[in-house]
């Protein structure tokens, strides 16, 4: 079940997305080992900035909320790690973030002379007061990030998007005018709010944050199909895929590859080849490939 | 799909407050909690933060949490009185193993005692149990277990003059035969034991501590080599220790930044 991603070739489709695990060198080795083609590592910023404080992320059976606030050591404290990186077996896509372009091109063009296998821009987190999000939902200010980040990176550029714009569709072929390689989505959804009625108050410490898991998955998927259709970059579908037959949905809708998350609370660290194995069966048993089903679902419209 | 019975906070009111010693309360809540020694809860005080806590007693009809002064949120803890509405997720984590007819011996260091207190109530008689602390007021629980003690402290001033390990070292070389050694306290402690155990090809579990958010495994705050704390800890066998090489040496700080491990408990104590 090889496929090639940008150039790349990758052992399957799978992605673990940013935000999960992808603190250290040794788990994101774990993860790869454990049956993903492509690991993300967290979010990293301009800045040292600790998070929210807890409760930052909640279980609610049918997904998650999380506030986690994007923790990052800063794009200058990280030597160690890219140290360690720098000899890895496996595919990796750095995730950045930033507060202005500026910051966004500084930690860019850093992170890039790391050589990662691939830059994700993050212009979708709904955790921060003043970070991410508010990029992706326009499209004008999503062509600016983007076309500054994409003019001092050496390597591809992924743009990860919210589902919060108001016309997906039209934010990823902002990304595409402004020369991203691909097109990640979703970021998480929302957000939302869990009020605990004893206390009187919102449970996360962030009041709010942003849903994962399979509650969103009909979003993510609907999204994707969006995406599919306003522009021609490969796509990276995630949102509340767990088993492998959510991952031939959101392929269906247009996906090249497919981001897990959440699905690492609902079914463990070997979920990755838990879905990859779900996915070939499911070929198999259906004799076609990943090729012939990439979008099927935009050609039963007239 | 595994069966996910930790969602959310359950509500509740501290039931009783014990003030184990100037350092340290012990809060009991009546809730019956499926738990297994070495496992821990999300413990949240409303309009204040979330941090792990292992259970210290247990029974069908009640547990609790014992509390150690020292930062922000455990000086807060501690003031809390009956009646007082906290919020718990879990239980989460591994667990010990536990072996109820082998000879084993618990090594306690500090409030390292606490998850270990139940554990020591599933043992043996003839379990041999070393309890140390930086003095007099640090040794939690002096008068709770059938099981006899031997104490020791940094200043003298309880028990033996010393560490942990110069009492366990004692009973191996006095010909003591141990299958299973249990440890928690002070990383440096944990670490002292496991390479005392080694020597000695004693199986050997500790039980670690590292900065931690969801609990469940997913958000890698706590993740220390390629081992989740959280998830696949945060007890750990010789086997896993052996490959853990950041054991006694290297934690992530809040931001995620790997440091030494003394400049993170010095963080964490704040």
């Amino acid at each position: 079940m090889t496929i090639e991603f940008l150039g790349k070739p990758l052992k399957n489709p799978i992605v673990l997305a940013s935000g999960i695990l992808g603190n250290s060198r040794d788990i994101l080795e774990r993860v790869y080992m454990n049956g993903c083609a492509l690991v993300t590592m967290k979010s990293i910023g301009p800045e040292p900035r600790d998070g929210h404080k807890n409760p930052t992320v909640i279980d609610l059976g049918h997904g998650m909320i999380n506030a986690v606030g994007l923790p990052s050591p800063g794009y200058l404290n990280m030597e160690n790690e890219w140290l360690a990186l720098e000899n890895r077996s496996f595919p990796l896509i750095a995730s950045i973030y930033g507060g202005s372009v500026h910051e966004y091109q500084m930690v860019a063009e850093y992170v890039s002379s790391k050589q990662p296998d691939f830059i994700e821009i993050n212009i979708s987190c709904p955790n921060s007061e003043k970070h991410g999000m508010i990029f992706g939902v326009n499209p004008v200010s999503t062509h600016e990030v983007v076309s500054a980040v994409k003019k001092v990176v050496q390597v591809p550029l992924i743009a990860k998007l919210t589902p919060q714009a108001p016309d997906i569709g039209e934010i990823a072929r902002a990304c595409e005018d402004a020369g991203a390689d691909a097109i990640c989505a979703i970021n998480t959804a929302g957000p939302g709010m869990v009020i605990d009625i004893e206390s009187r108050q919102p449970v996360l410490a962030f009041k709010k944050g942003g849903l994962s898991g399979p509650m969103i998955k009909p979003i993510a998927v609907r999204c994707v199909f969006d995406i599919f259709q306003a522009v021609k970059l490969p796509i990276i579908g995630l949102g509340g895929i767990t088993t492998g037959k959510d991952a031939i949905e959101i392929i269906m809708a247009g996906a090249r590859l497919v981001g897990i998350g959440s699905a690492v609370r609902y079914r463990g660290l070997d979920v990755f080849q838990k879905v990859a194995d779900e996915i070939h069966q499911w070929l198999v048993e259906h004799n076609t490939c990943l090729d012939d089903i990439r979008g099927a679902a935009h050609r039963s419209i007239g | 799909m595994e069966n996910i019975t930790d969602q959310r906070h359950i509500m509740l009111r501290v039931e009783e407050k014990r003030r184990e010693s100037p350092a340290f309360a012990t809060l009991f809540f009546d809730y019956c909690l499926a738990f297994k020694p070495g496992q821990f809860i999300m413990v949240w005080i409303p309009g204040m933060d979330e941090k792990p806590y292992t259970i210290s007693y247990h029974s069908k009809t009640r547990f609790a949490i014992t509390i150690e002064a020292k930062g922000l949120f455990s000086r807060k803890a501690v003031s809390l009185d009956k009646g007082a509405l906290v919020g718990i997720r879990g239980p989460f984590g591994n667990g010990f193993d536990i072996y109820p007819d082998s000879s084993a011996a618990v090594i306690a260091g500090g409030c390292g005692m606490a998850p270990l207190a139940t554990l020591v109530e599933k043992l043996g008689k003839n379990t041999v149990f070393i309890h140390g602390a930086r003095s007099k007021d640090y040794i939690l629980y002096p008068d709770r277990f059938d099981i006899q003690r031997q104490f020791c402290t940094d200043d003298g001033s309880f028990g033996y003059k010393g560490f942990v390990t110069d009492l366990l070292k004692q009973q191996i070389e006095s010909g003591r035969q141990f299958d299973h050694v249990y440890a928690c306290g002070p990383e440096i402690m944990m670490a002292a034991v496991f390479d005392l155990c080694e020597e000695h090809h004693i199986p050997c579990q500790v039980s670690l501590e590292r900065y931690m958010r969801c609990g469940f495994g997913v958000c890698g705050a706590c993740v220390c080599g390629s081992q989740i704390v959280c998830k696949d800890g945060p007890v750990f066998n010789s086997t896993a220790l052996r490959d853990m090489v950041d054991f006694n040496k290297k934690a992530l700080l809040k931001s995620g930044k790997e440091v030494d491990l003394s400049l993170y408990f010095s963080w964490r104590c704040q």
